[in-house]
Order: structure tokens, then sequence, then C-alpha cells
């Protein structure tokens, strides 16, 4: 699946978007982002404080206990400040 | 109904203009534009979410129209870098009656800010940062008894 990140989490991960295979075991956004953390420094740092960081599965807002199966485009941003 | 997201800056008043052109039943058009405000930036940058921010704003079209009988949306929201005076975004509707046309532009702008996949990053004297959300923003929008943003874990 294709990941994306906006804004500050951009920022902190160093890229705009990537290609990951997650494990079996890692079935909701909340699993995704704890299985990312461990992926390095600039993962940890991104999501150091998981419950600010909002999710969306192809572009629709979701919450953290969301089931990722079958989804093909997942986006990790900071709260919203448009307007 | 019209939803844009630009880089290019936007004629309030043709956009305005536009909703009633050529029609005698709209009786009521409100509008809100949102501006980029000097308070000791220099410029700020929008980022957003292609794509996710054309779709979440339809969908609170969508939502505005099934509360209210409106005639006639328009949204307009800019990214890319601004400075001072430039306009950001447009939110502009169209009803019969002023009652829908001001409560709907309300729903819209409250909605734009705390759900709509935008990002400001502010450019002052020898720094740079991302604009924190506000709870105020959040508790705008809470009113409308419409979902909260979630967050993860």
């Amino acid at each position: 699946m294709k990941l994306l990140y906006f804004a500050w989490v951009r920022e902190r991960i160093g890229k705009p978007e990537e290609e990951i295979d997650p494990p079996a075991n890692v079935r909701t956004v909340a699993e995704l982002v704890a299985w990312l953390s461990g992926r390095g420094e600039e993962y940890a740092y991104a999501f150091e404080n998981a419950k600010v960081i909002r999710a969306a599965i192809d572009r629709n807002h979701v919450k953290p206990d969301t089931q990722i199966a079958g989804a093909r485009e997942i986006a990790f941003f900071p709260p919203m400040t448009g307007g | 109904m019209t939803v844009r997201i630009q880089r290019e800056d936007f004629d309030v008043g043709a956009e305005i203009a536009r909703l009633s052109a050529g029609r005698t039943d709209v009786g009521a058009v409100a509008s809100f534009t949102g501006i980029c405000r000097d308070d000791g930036i220099a410029a700020m940058t929008l980022e957003h979410y292609p794509g996710m921010a054309e779709a979440e704003i339809e969908r609170h079209v969508e939502e505005a129209r099934s509360r209210w009988p409106l005639i006639g949306v328009t949204v307009i929201h800019r990214h890319g870098r601004m400075v001072p005076g430039d306009n950001i975004v447009l939110v502009a509707t169209a009803s019969s009656h002023r009652e829908a046309a001001f409560a709907a532009a309300e729903f819209l702008m409250d909605y734009l800010k705390t759900r709509a996949p935008f990002w400001k990053k502010e450019e002052r004297a020898g720094s740079a940062g991302w604009i924190e959300a506000r709870h105020a923003d959040t508790a705008a929008a809470a009113r409308w008894g419409g979902r909260k943003p979630e967050a993860a874990e």
C-alpha cells in the first residue's frame, strides 16, 4: 500500500510518500502507527505524540481502530489548519 | 456547486456575481473571504492533500445542501505561498432567503477549518513553523452536531 505524509509529519519522516508492505499482524491504523514507529528514529519522532496524528484511508478520515485491509492509500498528518 | 483548489488568486466579486447571474430565484448570497493577515509574518505556505481536499470539501457541500435549501455554493481554497493581504479561501452560498445562506456559509467554514486537509506554515523573521490547530475551531465545528476529527491512539 501507499503511504502519504503531510506537513510536519512529512518533514520529520523526510519523504512525502512511500510504498510499504506491513506484516499480516498489522491490522489497524493504530497498529500501523506502532509498526512504523519501530522502523527508525525519524518515524519515532514523527509519531512520538501519536494521539495528535490524524489518518485518512483512501481520502476519508478514519479512526485509529479502523482496519487497513484493502486500503490503497493511507495518509498521516497533523490536525488541519486550513480555511 | 463549484469546488476549486488552486494556486492562483480568485476574483471575489466575480465569484459572488456568478451565483445569481441569469436567474431570479436567488434572494440571498452570503460570502466569507479568508485573507492572509499580517500579525508579524512575512508569508505563509499552505500545503494540501491533493484529491482528498476536493473530496472532503465536496462532502461538506453535500452535507450543507442536505441541511439547507441552497441554490448555489462556491468554495475556493488556495494552496502555495501567500503574503499578507492575499486571499486564501472563499465560501459563497446562494439561497432564496438569508437564513440558509448565512448558516450554510458558516457551517462550511467551520468544517473547512477542522476537516479539510490543509496545513499552514508561517514564515517569520529568520524562522518558519507550522501553525497549531486551535481548540476554538474544533469547538466551532462541534456545535453543528457533526462528526469530530478522528485522532490516532
